[in-house]
Order: structure tokens, then sequence, then C-alpha cells
């Protein structure tokens, strides 16, 4: 069985693109308290990219003096990311999660394929006017090779 | 995220070293477009054999260059993947649309045979 961590984190960033490279970063380096393969970690960051992404881009069209909210859980293997904006909401929720759907010609409209494809679990709650949470979920599956040399 | 840029055969060639993601696709897409009306190419060679990461917002600023390069009746290949990038590009669906190569030499062969098809 791989190593059990219970652990949180929260981090508070400005709606700047430059953060989020910072958040995927971040929550690399949290998950990485488990032993996890590189696989796994490359999709969870492309997941954190997206949500973040979208809180910036959607949630706060592009206002840069926002606030971010991103909290990581790690519950035995399990991974749980809230990326939380006060922007302007989601009106339908469903519409928005179709692969190809952009409200940008510049944009593929892939978001939530990536984090659904990526991650075990996204659940989106969203109030038009008052903001977005994404809650994303992935078991972390040991690296069976490191843990054989270990 | 820095780009090198050169061009020959009717090619812009980008290289893109580091992260390819929402704050690098201005950028991008700046220099591209004004790169391909500068030297008048028609076809596109992209090398991301150095890219750190990549996501919907970089698949998003290729997916806009292949359709200016398509409109101007050029090609667009892209080489150097690594396997870190690859699910994206088949999740993307963008390895449906234009050649992907392991290395520049590939795509370069893969343009010249659609060149000489072509004319």
């Amino acid at each position: 069985m791989g190593k059990i961590v219970n652990n949180k984190i929260k981090l508070e960033f400005l709606s700047k693109g430059e953060n989020v490279a910072l958040a995927r970063i971040t929550i690399a380096a949290f998950v990485s308290q488990l032993e996890i393969t590189l696989s796994d970690l490359e999709e969870i960051k492309v997941a954190v990219s997206e949500a973040v992404s979208n809180a910036i881009i959607h949630g706060y069209q592009n206002k840069p003096e926002e606030i971010v909210t991103m909290t990581g859980i790690l519950k035995g293997n399990t991974l749980i990311l809230e990326i939380v904006d006060q922007g302007i909401g989601i009106p339908d929720i469903q519409k928005a999660m179709e692969p190809a759907y952009s409200t940008d010609p510049e944009r593929t409209g892939l978001g939530f394929v990536f984090m659904q494809s990526f991650m075990n679990e996204v659940k989106v709650e969203s109030q038009v006017n008052c903001g977005t949470k994404v809650i994303l979920t992935k078991q972390i599956n040991p690296d069976l090779k490191n843990m054989a040399v270990s | 995220m820095s780009l090198i840029l050169n061009s020959k055969k009717n090619t812009l060639i980008i290289r893109v070293r580091g992260d390819f993601d929402l704050v690098s696709v201005h950028e991008f897409r700046e220099k591209i477009d004004k790169s391909l009306e500068e030297t008048m190419s028609q076809n596109l060679l992209l090398d991301l054999s150095e890219i750190t990461f990549i996501d919907s917002s970089g698949i998003g600023v290729i997916l806009g260059r292949y359709r200016k390069v398509k409109a101007n009746h050029g090609q667009m290949v892209i080489c150097g993947t690594q396997p870190a990038i690859e699910k994206i590009f088949k999740v993307s669906g963008i390895i449906s649309l234009m050649p992907i190569c392991s290395t520049e030499k590939e795509a370069w062969k893969l343009l010249e045979q659609n060149t000489f098809k072509g004319a």
C-alpha cells in the first residue's frame, strides 16, 4: 500500500495569468508527499491550470485585481481540489462543460474536457453574479517503481 | 516561454521553450502572425521538443494558427512532442488535424512530400 498522508493547504492569489503556473506548481509540490507517478502529476497540473485559467478568463473576465482561492486536501490517497472565484458565475453549467463550447474563438473549449479526462471527478457549483466553485477529485495511484526500491 | 523563429523554404519554423499556458498565448499569437506576414511563409513547422507544459490555452492558440495557415492553403506540422504532452494532444483531437512527427527531419520530409504532391 502507498504512504497515507492527511494534509491541507489553502492558497489565495490575484486573478493574474502569472499565478496559473504558481497554482499548478504549488499543487504538484503538495501532492508529491505521496508516491505519485509522473503521469498522474502531469494530469493534476493540467487540471489545475484549466480550473484556474477558467476562473481568471471567464469568472473574472480577465480583471487582474480579483481573488482566486485554491484549497488542496489529501485524504489517504485521494486528492481533493477546490478552485473558487467570486466572479460572474456560469448561467448554464451543462452547456459550459460541453466539449468545444467556448465564448472565445481563439480558445478551444477543452478546459472541462481536460479536467474530466485527467481527474476522477469534476463537480461545478455556480451562481450567476456570485461565483463558481470547481471541485476536482483524483485517486493517486502509488508509484510502484519507486516503492520497489524504497 | 521563449520562442525562436526562423524561416526557410516557404516555411516558418518556431521552436518553443518553457511553459505554454495562458500567460504565453498572447506573445505566441502576436509573434507568429507577424512573422507569417513578414516572411510571407505559407507553411508552419512547430517544434515542441523543449516545452515543459501545455494546457488548453496552448492548444487553442496552436489551433488558431492551424486555421490561419490552412486558409492560406499552407501546411502545418508539429514535431518533438514528448510522452508527457502526448495525452493532451490525443484528448484534444489535434492529432486528427495535423501531422505530428517525432523529429524535425521527419517533419521536413512530410512538408516536402506534400508540397510535391500539391504541385
